[in-house]
Protein backbone atom coordinates (compact mmCIF):
# COMPACT_ATOMS: atom_id res chain seq x y z
CA UNK A 1 0.00 0.00 0.00
CA UNK A 2 1.57 3.47 -1.05
CA UNK A 3 2.33 5.51 2.16
CA UNK A 4 0.06 8.94 1.66
CA UNK A 5 1.90 12.25 1.06
CA UNK A 6 1.05 15.07 3.32
CA UNK A 7 1.83 18.08 1.37
CA UNK A 8 1.29 20.89 3.76
CA UNK A 9 4.52 20.19 5.46
CA UNK A 10 5.79 22.42 2.44
CA UNK A 11 3.82 25.94 4.24
CA UNK A 12 6.15 25.02 6.99
CA UNK A 13 8.92 25.87 4.66
CA UNK A 14 7.42 29.34 2.99
CA UNK A 15 8.70 31.28 5.75
CA UNK A 16 12.53 30.03 5.38
CA UNK A 17 11.65 30.48 1.48
CA UNK A 18 10.36 33.99 2.08
CA UNK A 19 13.32 35.18 3.80
CA UNK A 20 15.98 33.54 1.39
CA UNK A 21 13.92 35.51 -1.51
CA UNK A 22 14.17 38.78 0.19
CA UNK A 23 17.70 37.95 1.90
CA UNK A 24 19.39 36.02 -1.80
CA UNK A 25 17.52 35.64 -4.35
CA UNK A 26 15.84 39.36 -5.19
CA UNK A 27 19.45 40.66 -4.63
CA UNK A 28 20.94 38.27 -6.66
CA UNK A 29 18.28 39.26 -9.36
CA UNK A 30 18.56 42.90 -8.84
CA UNK A 31 22.95 41.89 -9.37
CA UNK A 32 21.82 40.43 -12.78
CA UNK A 33 19.47 43.65 -13.94
CA UNK A 34 22.67 45.36 -12.34
CA UNK A 35 25.16 43.74 -14.73
CA UNK A 36 23.61 44.75 -18.01
CA UNK A 37 22.86 48.29 -17.44
CA UNK A 38 25.11 51.48 -17.33
CA UNK A 39 24.07 52.92 -13.63
CA UNK A 40 24.52 56.49 -14.26
CA UNK A 41 22.16 57.45 -11.57
CA UNK A 42 19.18 55.81 -9.76
CA UNK A 43 16.66 57.32 -12.58
CA UNK A 44 19.29 57.02 -15.66
CA UNK A 45 20.13 54.06 -16.81
CA UNK A 46 21.21 52.62 -20.08
CA UNK A 47 20.98 48.91 -21.49
CA UNK A 48 24.72 47.93 -22.96
CA UNK A 49 23.82 44.11 -22.93
CA UNK A 50 27.08 42.00 -21.95
CA UNK A 51 29.45 44.79 -22.35
CA UNK A 52 29.99 44.92 -18.89
CA UNK A 53 31.24 41.32 -18.73
CA UNK A 54 33.37 41.67 -21.69
CA UNK A 55 35.05 44.07 -20.09
CA UNK A 56 35.57 42.46 -16.70
CA UNK A 57 36.82 39.50 -18.72
CA UNK A 58 39.81 41.24 -20.25
CA UNK A 59 40.61 43.25 -16.52
CA UNK A 60 44.43 42.39 -15.69
CA UNK A 61 43.67 43.35 -12.40
CA UNK A 62 40.84 41.41 -12.21
CA UNK A 63 43.43 38.43 -13.85
CA UNK A 64 45.94 39.08 -10.94
CA UNK A 65 43.89 39.14 -8.01
CA UNK A 66 41.73 36.17 -9.17
CA UNK A 67 45.11 34.84 -9.33
CA UNK A 68 46.19 35.92 -5.84
CA UNK A 69 42.83 34.40 -4.48
CA UNK A 70 43.13 31.04 -5.70
CA UNK A 71 46.85 30.46 -4.57
CA UNK A 72 45.59 32.14 -1.00
CA UNK A 73 42.26 29.80 -1.08
CA UNK A 74 44.51 26.73 -1.75
CA UNK A 75 47.35 27.35 0.48
CA UNK A 76 44.34 28.26 3.44
CA UNK A 77 42.98 24.62 2.41
CA UNK A 78 46.62 22.89 2.47
CA UNK A 79 47.53 24.45 5.97
CA UNK A 80 44.37 24.56 7.84
CA UNK A 81 42.76 21.18 6.84
CA UNK A 82 45.86 19.00 7.87
CA UNK A 83 46.76 21.62 10.99
CA UNK A 84 43.32 21.04 11.81
CA UNK A 85 42.77 17.36 11.66
CA UNK A 86 46.30 16.98 13.83
CA UNK A 87 44.85 19.46 16.25
CA UNK A 88 41.57 17.23 16.64
CA UNK A 89 43.58 14.35 16.81
CA UNK A 90 45.69 15.75 19.81
CA UNK A 91 43.16 17.06 22.14
CA UNK A 92 41.96 14.96 24.94
CA UNK A 93 38.94 12.46 24.97
CA UNK A 94 37.19 13.44 27.53
CA UNK A 95 37.17 14.35 31.00
CA UNK A 96 38.12 18.62 31.81
CA UNK A 97 40.85 18.33 29.70
CA UNK A 98 39.17 17.84 26.82
CA UNK A 99 36.57 20.62 28.00
CA UNK A 100 39.62 23.41 28.64
CA UNK A 101 40.90 22.42 25.19
CA UNK A 102 38.08 22.72 23.80
CA UNK A 103 37.15 26.41 25.25
CA UNK A 104 40.83 27.24 24.21
CA UNK A 105 40.89 26.46 20.51
CA UNK A 106 37.60 28.32 20.15
CA UNK A 107 39.10 31.24 21.35
CA UNK A 108 40.13 32.98 17.43
CA UNK A 109 36.67 31.96 16.45
CA UNK A 110 34.61 34.84 18.52
CA UNK A 111 36.55 37.41 18.14
CA UNK A 112 35.30 39.21 15.09
CA UNK A 113 36.79 39.80 11.86
CA UNK A 114 37.77 43.39 12.20
CA UNK A 115 39.94 43.04 15.36
CA UNK A 116 41.22 40.40 14.19
CA UNK A 117 43.03 42.18 11.89
CA UNK A 118 43.81 44.90 14.10
CA UNK A 119 44.93 42.23 17.00
CA UNK A 120 47.40 41.19 13.93
CA UNK A 121 48.48 44.61 13.00
CA UNK A 122 49.81 45.18 16.65
CA UNK A 123 51.68 41.86 16.88
CA UNK A 124 53.11 42.01 13.73
CA UNK A 125 54.80 45.41 14.36
CA UNK A 126 58.50 45.02 14.94
CA UNK A 127 58.07 47.91 17.86
CA UNK A 128 55.96 47.13 20.01
CA UNK A 129 54.72 43.87 18.39
CA UNK A 130 55.11 39.93 20.21
CA UNK A 131 55.87 38.47 16.82
CA UNK A 132 57.37 41.10 14.82
CA UNK A 133 59.90 41.81 17.63
CA UNK A 134 60.52 38.44 18.31
CA UNK A 135 61.98 38.09 14.18
CA UNK A 136 63.79 41.42 14.92
CA UNK A 137 65.19 39.52 17.61
CA UNK A 138 66.65 37.01 15.76
CA UNK A 139 68.57 39.50 13.21
CA UNK A 140 65.66 38.64 10.14
CA UNK A 141 64.41 42.00 8.44
CA UNK A 142 60.31 42.00 8.51
CA UNK A 143 57.77 44.20 7.19
CA UNK A 144 54.52 43.05 6.66
CA UNK A 145 54.01 46.49 5.37
CA UNK A 146 56.63 46.82 3.21
CA UNK A 147 57.37 43.50 1.46
CA UNK A 148 54.88 41.83 -0.29
CA UNK A 149 55.50 37.76 0.33
CA UNK A 150 56.22 38.32 4.19
CA UNK A 151 52.28 40.69 4.04
CA UNK A 152 51.33 37.60 2.01
CA UNK A 153 52.63 34.88 4.58
CA UNK A 154 51.39 37.51 7.55
CA UNK A 155 47.93 37.22 6.12
CA UNK A 156 47.95 33.53 5.47
CA UNK A 157 49.36 32.93 9.10
CA UNK A 158 46.14 35.57 10.43
CA UNK A 159 43.76 32.98 8.57
CA UNK A 160 45.10 29.92 10.07
CA UNK A 161 45.73 31.14 13.35
CA UNK A 162 42.03 32.23 13.10
CA UNK A 163 39.83 29.51 10.99
CA UNK A 164 42.41 26.20 12.19
CA UNK A 165 39.88 25.90 15.12
CA UNK A 166 36.96 25.50 13.15
CA UNK A 167 38.37 22.20 11.06
CA UNK A 168 39.99 21.14 14.36
CA UNK A 169 36.57 21.06 16.23
CA UNK A 170 34.54 19.76 13.33
CA UNK A 171 37.52 17.05 13.08
CA UNK A 172 37.43 16.53 16.85
CA UNK A 173 33.56 16.02 16.76
CA UNK A 174 33.77 13.55 13.86
CA UNK A 175 36.37 11.76 15.66
CA UNK A 176 34.02 11.59 19.16
CA UNK A 177 31.01 10.29 17.14
CA UNK A 178 33.59 6.88 16.16
CA UNK A 179 32.12 3.91 18.04
CA UNK A 180 34.86 2.21 20.05
CA UNK A 181 34.23 -1.36 18.84
CA UNK A 182 36.14 -0.04 15.91
CA UNK A 183 38.93 0.84 17.75
CA UNK A 184 38.93 -2.79 19.94
CA UNK A 185 38.61 -4.02 16.05
CA UNK A 186 42.19 -2.66 15.24
CA UNK A 187 43.54 -3.55 18.62
CA UNK A 188 42.94 -6.99 18.13
CA UNK A 189 43.98 -6.81 14.62
CA UNK A 190 47.33 -5.03 15.90
CA UNK A 191 46.51 -2.30 13.72
CA UNK A 192 49.76 1.06 14.25
CA UNK A 193 48.23 4.45 15.17
CA UNK A 194 48.93 5.53 10.87
CA UNK A 195 46.48 1.98 9.88
CA UNK A 196 43.78 3.43 12.58
CA UNK A 197 43.68 7.01 11.19
CA UNK A 198 44.29 5.90 7.79
CA UNK A 199 41.40 3.33 7.37
CA UNK A 200 39.54 4.35 10.11
CA UNK A 201 39.43 7.65 11.43
CA UNK A 202 40.15 9.27 8.07
CA UNK A 203 36.84 7.35 6.82
CA UNK A 204 34.57 7.98 9.38
CA UNK A 205 35.39 12.35 9.63
CA UNK A 206 35.30 12.28 5.29
CA UNK A 207 31.40 13.97 5.75
CA UNK A 208 32.59 16.61 8.51
CA UNK A 209 36.10 17.24 6.53
CA UNK A 210 33.71 17.87 3.50
CA UNK A 211 31.95 20.62 5.55
CA UNK A 212 35.33 22.32 6.99
CA UNK A 213 36.87 21.96 3.43
CA UNK A 214 33.79 23.40 1.69
CA UNK A 215 33.11 26.07 4.10
CA UNK A 216 37.00 27.07 4.49
CA UNK A 217 37.13 27.38 0.81
CA UNK A 218 34.55 29.36 -0.07
CA UNK A 219 34.91 31.32 3.16
CA UNK A 220 38.85 32.12 2.11
CA UNK A 221 37.38 33.18 -1.27
CA UNK A 222 35.51 35.83 0.07
CA UNK A 223 37.84 36.92 2.51
CA UNK A 224 37.69 41.00 2.64
CA UNK A 225 38.15 41.96 6.38
CA UNK A 226 41.22 40.89 7.92
CA UNK A 227 44.06 41.66 4.98
CA UNK A 228 41.51 44.84 4.55
CA UNK A 229 42.38 45.96 8.06
CA UNK A 230 45.76 44.63 8.31
CA UNK A 231 47.15 46.00 5.04
CA UNK A 232 45.16 47.23 3.30
CA UNK A 233 45.48 44.98 -0.04
CA UNK A 234 49.20 45.91 -0.12
CA UNK A 235 52.02 46.50 -0.26
CA UNK A 236 50.94 47.16 -4.42
CA UNK A 237 48.39 45.14 -4.78
CA UNK A 238 50.05 42.01 -3.30
CA UNK A 239 47.14 41.26 -0.48
CA UNK A 240 44.53 42.92 -3.03
CA UNK A 241 42.09 39.48 -3.01
CA UNK A 242 39.00 39.33 -5.21
CA UNK A 243 36.54 41.19 -2.86
CA UNK A 244 38.63 43.97 -2.08
CA UNK A 245 38.55 44.62 -5.72
CA UNK A 246 35.08 44.26 -6.30
CA UNK A 247 34.69 46.46 -3.53
CA UNK A 248 37.12 49.00 -4.60
CA UNK A 249 35.01 48.74 -8.00
CA UNK A 250 31.43 49.01 -6.63
CA UNK A 251 31.84 51.41 -3.38
CA UNK A 252 35.15 53.16 -4.37
CA UNK A 253 34.48 54.15 -7.66
CA UNK A 254 30.63 53.04 -8.03
CA UNK A 255 30.94 51.60 -11.33
CA UNK A 256 28.11 48.97 -10.79
CA UNK A 257 27.44 47.79 -13.84
CA UNK A 258 31.41 45.94 -13.72
CA UNK A 259 31.12 45.41 -10.43
CA UNK A 260 27.72 43.40 -10.91
CA UNK A 261 29.20 41.48 -13.79
CA UNK A 262 32.52 40.82 -12.22
CA UNK A 263 29.83 39.38 -9.12
CA UNK A 264 28.27 37.10 -11.30
CA UNK A 265 31.18 36.01 -12.58
CA UNK A 266 32.87 35.56 -8.75
CA UNK A 267 29.30 33.65 -7.90
CA UNK A 268 30.13 31.27 -11.22
CA UNK A 269 33.81 30.42 -9.87
CA UNK A 270 32.57 29.91 -6.23
CA UNK A 271 29.68 27.32 -7.78
CA UNK A 272 32.06 25.48 -10.20
CA UNK A 273 35.15 24.89 -7.75
CA UNK A 274 32.70 23.81 -4.58
CA UNK A 275 31.12 21.52 -7.26
CA UNK A 276 34.27 20.18 -8.10
CA UNK A 277 35.72 19.74 -4.61
CA UNK A 278 32.03 18.17 -3.47
CA UNK A 279 32.67 15.47 -6.13
CA UNK A 280 36.19 15.23 -5.32
CA UNK A 281 35.72 14.76 -1.83
CA UNK A 282 32.61 12.53 -2.47
CA UNK A 283 34.69 10.09 -4.41
CA UNK A 284 37.51 9.89 -2.39
CA UNK A 285 35.07 7.60 0.01
CA UNK A 286 33.69 5.55 -2.45
CA UNK A 287 34.26 1.89 -1.81
CA UNK A 288 37.06 0.48 -3.90
CA UNK A 289 38.57 3.68 -4.40
CA UNK A 290 40.01 4.16 -1.26
CA UNK A 291 42.43 1.04 -1.55
CA UNK A 292 44.00 1.95 -4.84
CA UNK B 1 7.46 48.91 -5.90
CA UNK B 2 10.03 46.27 -7.45
CA UNK B 3 11.68 49.79 -9.37
CA UNK B 4 14.95 49.82 -7.08
CA UNK B 5 15.63 46.14 -8.88
CA UNK B 6 15.98 48.26 -12.26
CA UNK B 7 14.20 45.29 -13.72
CA UNK B 8 14.99 45.14 -17.76
CA UNK B 9 12.80 43.07 -20.47
CA UNK B 10 16.06 40.72 -21.24
CA UNK B 11 16.54 39.98 -17.47
CA UNK B 12 12.75 39.58 -16.96
CA UNK B 13 12.87 37.01 -19.92
CA UNK B 14 15.90 35.00 -18.71
CA UNK B 15 13.73 34.79 -15.20
CA UNK B 16 10.69 33.73 -16.66
CA UNK B 17 12.65 30.99 -18.38
CA UNK B 18 14.54 30.06 -15.29
CA UNK B 19 11.03 29.81 -13.08
CA UNK B 20 9.30 27.70 -16.08
CA UNK B 21 12.10 25.36 -16.23
CA UNK B 22 12.32 24.85 -12.42
CA UNK B 23 8.59 24.75 -12.26
CA UNK B 24 8.85 22.11 -15.35
CA UNK B 25 11.52 20.26 -13.36
CA UNK B 26 9.54 20.09 -10.77
CA UNK B 27 6.40 19.00 -12.30
CA UNK B 28 8.13 15.83 -13.94
CA UNK B 29 10.19 14.72 -10.99
CA UNK B 30 6.63 14.26 -9.34
CA UNK B 31 5.28 12.48 -12.71
CA UNK B 32 8.39 10.42 -12.86
CA UNK B 33 10.84 10.40 -10.08
CA UNK B 34 14.71 10.21 -11.69
CA UNK B 35 16.95 7.68 -10.78
CA UNK B 36 20.51 7.64 -10.55
CA UNK B 37 22.19 7.16 -14.07
CA UNK B 38 25.65 7.25 -15.37
CA UNK B 39 26.24 8.78 -18.91
CA UNK B 40 29.19 10.19 -19.87
CA UNK B 41 30.05 12.75 -17.05
CA UNK B 42 32.26 11.36 -14.52
CA UNK B 43 29.72 10.66 -11.46
CA UNK B 44 26.63 9.31 -11.73
CA UNK B 45 23.56 11.81 -11.54
CA UNK B 46 20.00 12.55 -11.19
CA UNK B 47 17.70 14.68 -13.95
CA UNK B 48 18.20 17.52 -11.51
CA UNK B 49 22.15 16.80 -11.14
CA UNK B 50 22.42 17.05 -15.24
CA UNK B 51 20.46 19.98 -15.42
CA UNK B 52 22.52 22.17 -12.50
CA UNK B 53 26.54 20.96 -14.67
CA UNK B 54 24.18 21.86 -17.77
CA UNK B 55 22.84 25.39 -16.68
CA UNK B 56 26.98 25.99 -15.38
CA UNK B 57 28.49 24.68 -18.41
CA UNK B 58 26.12 27.04 -20.53
CA UNK B 59 27.08 29.94 -18.26
CA UNK B 60 30.85 28.97 -18.62
CA UNK B 61 30.41 28.89 -22.36
CA UNK B 62 28.39 32.24 -22.53
CA UNK B 63 30.60 34.11 -20.34
CA UNK B 64 34.04 32.49 -22.45
CA UNK B 65 32.18 33.45 -26.20
CA UNK B 66 31.80 37.09 -24.55
CA UNK B 67 35.45 37.40 -23.09
CA UNK B 68 36.55 35.76 -26.66
CA UNK B 69 34.80 37.59 -28.93
CA UNK B 70 36.95 40.02 -30.16
CA UNK B 71 39.28 37.70 -30.52
CA UNK B 72 36.99 35.49 -32.86
CA UNK B 73 36.05 38.61 -34.75
CA UNK B 74 39.75 39.41 -35.45
CA UNK B 75 40.98 36.06 -36.35
CA UNK B 76 37.78 35.43 -38.63
CA UNK B 77 38.27 39.33 -40.14
CA UNK B 78 34.87 40.47 -39.27
CA UNK B 79 33.96 43.95 -39.11
CA UNK B 80 32.19 43.34 -35.82
CA UNK B 81 32.62 40.57 -32.79
CA UNK B 82 29.96 37.44 -33.32
CA UNK B 83 26.82 37.60 -32.27
CA UNK B 84 25.73 36.57 -28.90
CA UNK B 85 23.02 34.55 -30.08
CA UNK B 86 25.85 31.91 -31.47
CA UNK B 87 26.76 31.01 -28.06
CA UNK B 88 23.10 30.84 -27.06
CA UNK B 89 22.46 28.57 -29.24
CA UNK B 90 26.16 26.42 -28.52
CA UNK B 91 25.01 26.51 -24.83
CA UNK B 92 21.93 25.13 -25.11
CA UNK B 93 23.07 22.12 -27.35
CA UNK B 94 25.60 21.28 -25.08
CA UNK B 95 22.25 21.41 -22.20
CA UNK B 96 20.32 19.01 -24.10
CA UNK B 97 23.02 17.18 -24.82
CA UNK B 98 24.19 16.93 -20.99
CA UNK B 99 20.16 16.51 -20.34
CA UNK B 100 20.17 13.41 -22.84
CA UNK B 101 23.82 11.56 -22.39
CA UNK B 102 24.93 13.10 -19.43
Amino acid sequence: MNKPVNQKAWLLVLPVLICVAFSSILPLMTVVNYSVQDIISPERRVFVGTEWFASVMRDRELHAALARQIVFSLSVLAVEIPLGIALALSMPASGWRASAALVAVALPLLIPWNVVGTIWQIFCRTDIGLLGSAIKALGLEYSYTGDATQAWLTVLLMDVWHWTPLVALLAYAGLRAIPDAYYQAARIDGASRLAVFRYIQLPKIRGVLMIAVLLRFMDSFMIYTEPFVLTGGGPGNATTFLSQYLTQKAVGQFDLGPAAAFSLIYFLIIMLLCFILYNWMQRLGTPGRADK
Amino acid sequence: MFAWMAWTTPVAVFFICMALMLAGMTVWELKRPSTLRKGFLPIATTRGDRLSIGLLTAAYINLAFVGLADRIGASLSLANPPSVWISFVLSMAVLAFIMRRG
